[in-house]
Formats: C-alpha cells, structure tokens, sequence
C-alpha cells in the first residue's frame, strides 16, 4: 500500500471583500490539514457546513490552487510552500494537465451538475474530446462501456438529462468522472440529494466500481451513517480544521474528540428503542470570518477550559486516532 | 374525537401529459397531543395531503375527499375567508427552506407581529412584548435585537426557529411540519427537533411531521404512516414499525439504511417510485417488491387489520409477531 493523496498543513484562505467602507476580510477557509490516503481506500471526510469539506475537494481536484503547505498526489506536487512563492512553485502546466486526468469529482446535485442541453452521449465522451486523441468510434463504444458499468442501458445514449430520475442521473454523473480512467475520485455529498431507496443504489454502484477499478475515494458528507458504511479512514472538520481523524470503526466505537462525539450522539438513529440522553451542543457554528481564539471548537464544548480559550490545540495521536483537543491530549476528558 | 379527521382524500393535477394522482386514498386520524409521522420518498405525495389539508394548492389541483375535517369544522365546504380564520391560527404550518418562506423584505418582528395582528388584533405594543416572548420561547438569544433583523442576518437553524415562532404565535392546535430539519446540519437539525418535541409537549397541541428520514421519525414520533406512490402503504406506532414492519416496502426501506445494514453491500430496493405514465396494475409497489406474485400484479391489495400494521398488501409480513 501506499499514499496516493498527501498532504502537509494545506490551506485556503479567501480575501473576501466587505462592501466599500471596510477593508477586506480574510477567511481561513482551510486553515491548516494534514493527512494521507493510501490507494484504494475511501477517506471519508465529515463536518457541518462551514468546515472546509468543499474547499478540501477543490484543493484536491486542482480547481484552485492552495494558499499554503504542500499537498502531492500520486507521486507528483501540486504546490510545495518550500518552493516558495506558490505560483512559480506550481509544476508547469503539462504536468498539470496530465495529473488532473487522474482526479475527478462527482458533485452533489445531479440536477445541476449535468448539461440540460448536452445528451448523455456528449455528457460522456467529452473529457475525452479535451483530454485524448481518441477517434470518434473508439469514443462511442468507451461511453457505451462506462453506461454498462454504472447500470444504465445502450439506448440512455441519445437522451437528454431532464428524462433521467435523480439516481440516473447521478449514475451519469459517475460515469462521465470514470471516462478519463482516473485513480482518485472525489465525492462531494454524492448521495444526499437522493431518497433512501435510491441512496443505496449508487451506494452499492460506488462500492462496485471501487473494487473493480481500485479507486481511491475521497467522500465528502455530513451524513455519518452513509460514512459508516463507505469509509476507511475518517477526518471530522471543525471551521477549517481536521479535530479527529481514525480508522472508521475506531470513530464509532470510541469517538474521543468533544465535537465528533456531539456529532455521533446528534445524528438520529432509526431505532425507537435507543431514544437516548443526547449531548446537546449550544449555539450555532462560529462564523469564519472571525473565529474563536484558541480551539475553535471552545464556546460550545462542554469541557472547555482557561487554555481551550488561549491556545489553538495541535492534532496528536491518541492510541491509533489523531486528535486535536487539551482536553484528550492532557487526559483531563474521560472516555 | 379527532382533532384532524381524513378520510379517502385524493388530489388529482390537472397537467399537459394527462391527470396526475399525487395522493390516493389518504386517511388520517390525529389526537390532540399526538406526534405522527407521515415518511415516504419524494413524490409520494406527504406534502400535497398536507397541502389539501392547509388549503394551499394551486388551482390545478382537484381534491376530493369523504371526510375533511379539523376541530368538528368541514375543512372541504369552508368559505375562503372562515378558512383564513383557521388556517395560521389553529392550524400552522413550517416548511423545509427557512430562508425561502421568511419574506426577505420585512424584519422579523414585522413578520411575526403580522399573524398576531390579523388572528389577534393585538396593538403595536402587545404585538411588541409577545413576539420578544415568542423569540424567547424559541431559544433565539437577545430577542429585542432579532426582532430588528432582517431574514438574510440570520443563519439556517435561526430562520427555522423564527419560522417555528411565527407558527407558535397563535397557540394552534395542530402544526404541520414539511421536513423541518432536512436543510440544516446535524447539530442544528438535533436542536430544532428538541423544540419541536419541547412545544408540543409544553403546549399539548398535535404535531404531524412530514420527513423522508427514518431517523428523524425513529426519535420524534408515536405514530407513523409510510406512504408509497400516493398511497399510505403501512400505519403503526413507531416501535412496531422499526421492529415487525409488515408491508414488504417499509421493510425493504429499513434495510437499505445504511446505519441498519451489515455486510458489504445494501440490500438496495431495485428500479424507482412508478411516475405518472408507469403506474402499475394491482399493487403500486409490484415491480420492485421480492415478494410480488401473479395476485400482486392484477388485483389491488386489500388494507389489512391493525395487527397487520394496516398494510396496503396481499401478502403482509411478520404475521407471527402480530399473533403474538
């Protein structure tokens, strides 16, 4: 096994203006991850809106370069902070190029992320048109094969968009990302717009495709119990920050960081008989244009203290998981 | 007697491909102090049969029911205007996006003080101290400066709870939630929940809950109707459901949860809800049902007793558990 996705304090931050009277703001959108992805697996990463999860995918996609630390994929940088200046320190554009043939991305709303004006067929084959010097027939029988493989049928090649149901079209949507034959997937919330029934559908489809082609999933969600069920590794996010990241079954069985555990407790169970006491987080998020000095997590964990207030907590690791909370790093909050 | 009292309500649109049947002989029985909990996927017409209810569908919509009616009041023969004196007073209703049902125009203590002025008739200055209370009552903190901001100055969960205020404000008997929490995140979804079952219990009025999330219903409800396609499939209380469902679709919906499933893959239901042009003969749910038989597919199924969770099947599940 080996890393395919590395990354060292990765960070995004946004200049965002503030109307004409105020200076701009800076928001720390990322504010600093760190983390690997070993071929193969699915690194689910987890948190409310707010946390980073859709500038992480960004990052990783290579839609936008980071502001700061270094993040390698499959063996290649992608931006490198010893290198200096992160414009010059990026690989030049062919090498670029050829890397983001290995990333895709399948997003949320399969509503909005298809072409209502494209059919399915030129849905499919067109990171082909741009990325390869494939001939047309080759082209067609490549897309033929991708529709087979995420269970739709010869004839969906001719259709348009609007005639598909939601779990189509995101079958459609996996397929267009699988045409260029990439290692890395990147699923942003792929299944939350989608009723339970179909949900499990492209859940299994995911897990079919994962084995057959040894894809390595990055799977961006809010939903834990989806996360049960898809993910390796998990990472929680907190405003721009991984709290907790461990082996999945170590996450449920143990959670030890404050806000995963609130997380875990305030997800509902669909099981009436285990209506529990549930540990109740005050408050809202924290906006990220101003947040909290020292752990942002602090004003609304219920174990906070005096240096929660001051210093901002580093992830360290705890019998197998990382963590970033005093509380856990001092052993002053129980499991 | 029944605060809310259905009996066989269709609706029926009226649309360019021919009439669409979104709700298909609908009954509902809701106590004061009930919690029932009406889950389907989308299009099986949860929100349309609320809707009817409110008096809020588009004029492309036939209704027809048997029975329609709310406090010992027809609902289905009330004048426009006896109904506005019901509806938002006695019955209140919450929708799913907060920040679409807040007018982005008008503060929220404008808002608010528009129901009470209308169902109450109460002066600036009590429409002043109630709607402080109400802000209060729903956990909004500094409630005297809330009522000055405007909707696009609060978050998701902060909407929804203005939302939740606003159909407080009359003190009604039954309130309506269209998927509270499914916009909101986990956190924030927990906390609404809490003060829905918090005023409902405070307050003793009725809560129907409409909502796709088996979880959702799992933690809130007594009562749940599943619906399927229109058609109310299965009715239990909530612990029989989760533990001996009988109708072969909600049992099929349990498994594919991916916290209730085991193993590798999702016992995945096959195919989709039938749309408008593909409904099938006899049982609605044939086509996708592991159990269905030549009966299923040419005669519609019977409702069975209420041991049997009052399934819409032939062939219900479970049948030792409901002797027993």
């Amino acid at each position: 096994m080996s890393a395919i996705v590395e990354a060292t304090d990765l960070a995004r931050h946004y200049d965002v203006s503030r109307g004409p009277f105020r200076g701009s703001a800076t928001v720390r959108a990322l504010a600093g991850a760190s983390f690997t992805v070993e071929a193969g697996t699915t690194l689910a990463v987890v948190g409310e809106s707010g946390c980073g999860k859709s500038t992480l995918a960004r990052l990783i996609t290579m839609i936008e370069p980071p502001t700061g630390g270094t993040l390698t994929i499959n063996g290649q940088s992608v931006a490198d902070e010893a290198a200096g200046d992160h414009a010059p320190g990026r690989p030049d554009k062919a090498v670029l190029k050829a890397l983001r043939k290995t990333v895709q991305i399948v997003f949320q709303d399969p509503y909005g992320s298809l072409n209502p004006r494209q059919k399915v067929g030129s849905i499919l084959e067109e990171p082909l048109v741009i990325n390869t010097n494939m001939p047309a027939a080759e082209r067609r029988a490549k897309a033929f094969d991708m529709l087979k493989r995420v269970g739709l049928r010869p004839e969906h090649y001719g259709r348009y968009p609007h005639m598909f149901s939601g779990g189509q079209r995101q079958r459609i949507a996996v397929a267009r990302a699988l045409m260029l034959d990439p290692k890395i997937l990147v699923l942003d919330e792929p299944v939350s717009a989608l009723d339970v029934s179909i949900q499990a559908q492209v859940l299994n489809l995911l897990a079919d495709l994962q084995d057959e082609f040894g894809l390595t999933y990055i799977f961006i969600s809010h939903d834990l119990s989806v996360v049960r069920f898809v993910a390796d590794q998990v990472m929680v996010m907190y405003l721009g920050r991984p709290v907790e990241m461990a082996p999945v079954e170590a996450i449920f069985a143990n959670p030890r960081h404050p806000y995963t555990r609130a997380l875990l407790s305030a997800t509902p169970v669909a099981d009436p008989s285990r209506r529990r006491a549930k540990i109740k987080l005050e408050g809202e998020l924290p906006s990220p244009f101003d947040p909290p000095p020292g752990c942002a997590f602090h004003p609304r964990c219920l174990y906070a203290r005096d240096v929660c207030r001051i210093e901002s907590p580093e992830l360290a690791s705890v019998d197998g998981a990382d963590v970033a909370c005093h509380g856990i790093a001092e052993n002053w909050i129980e499991d | 007697m029944a605060l809310l009292s259905i009996r066989n309500l269709s609706v029926t649109f009226e649309t360019a491909t021919g009439p669409l049947k979104a709700v298909d002989g609908m009954d509902l029985a809701v106590d004061p102090g009930d919690i029932v909990a009406i889950v389907g996927e989308s299009g099986s017409g949860k929100s349309v049969a609320m809707l009817a209810v409110m008096g809020l569908l588009p004029d492309t919509a036939t209704v027809t029911a048997d029975e329609m009616s709310f406090a010992g009041r027809d609902l289905a023969t009330l004048s426009v205007q006896a109904r506005r004196q019901v509806i938002g007073k006695d019955i209140a209703m919450i929708f799913q996006e907060p920040v679409a049902s807040l007018n982005p125009c008008f503060t929220v203590g404008f808002q608010i003080g528009e129901a009470l002025k209308t169902h109450l008739g109460l002066g600036r200055a009590d429409r002043q101290r109630r709607s402080i209370e109400l802000l209060q009552e729903v956990g909004i903190p500094e409630p005297e400066k809330r009522l000055s901001a405007f909707p696009h100055q609060l978050s998701g969960g902060m909407s929804q709870r203005v939302m939740i205020a606003m159909a407080i404000s009359c003190q009604p008997q039954l309130l309506i939630a269209d998927e509270p929490s499914t916009a909101l995140d986990v956190t924030i979804q927990a906390q609404i929940l809490d003060l829905l079952v918090k005023l409902q219990r405070d307050t003793g009025m009725a809560l129907v809950l409409i909502t796709h999330d088996m979880g959702v219903v799992a933690e809130t409800a007594q009562r749940v109707v599943v619906q399927y396609a229109g058609q109310q499939v299965e009715r239990q209380p909530v612990g029989g459901l989760f533990d001996h469902p009988h109708h072969p679709y909600t049992a099929a919906l349990l498994d594919a949860l991916p916290d209730r499933a085991s193993g590798d893959r999702l016992p995945a239901i096959p195919g989709v809800v039938p749309g408008q042009s593909d409904r099938p003969d006899g049982c609605l749910f044939n086509p996708r049902c592991k159990f269905a038989d030549e009966t299923c597919r040419t005669v519609a199924p019977p409702r069975q007793s209420a041991e049997l969770g009052e399934a819409l099947c032939h062939y219900p599940l479970n049948h030792r558990e409901a002797a027993a």
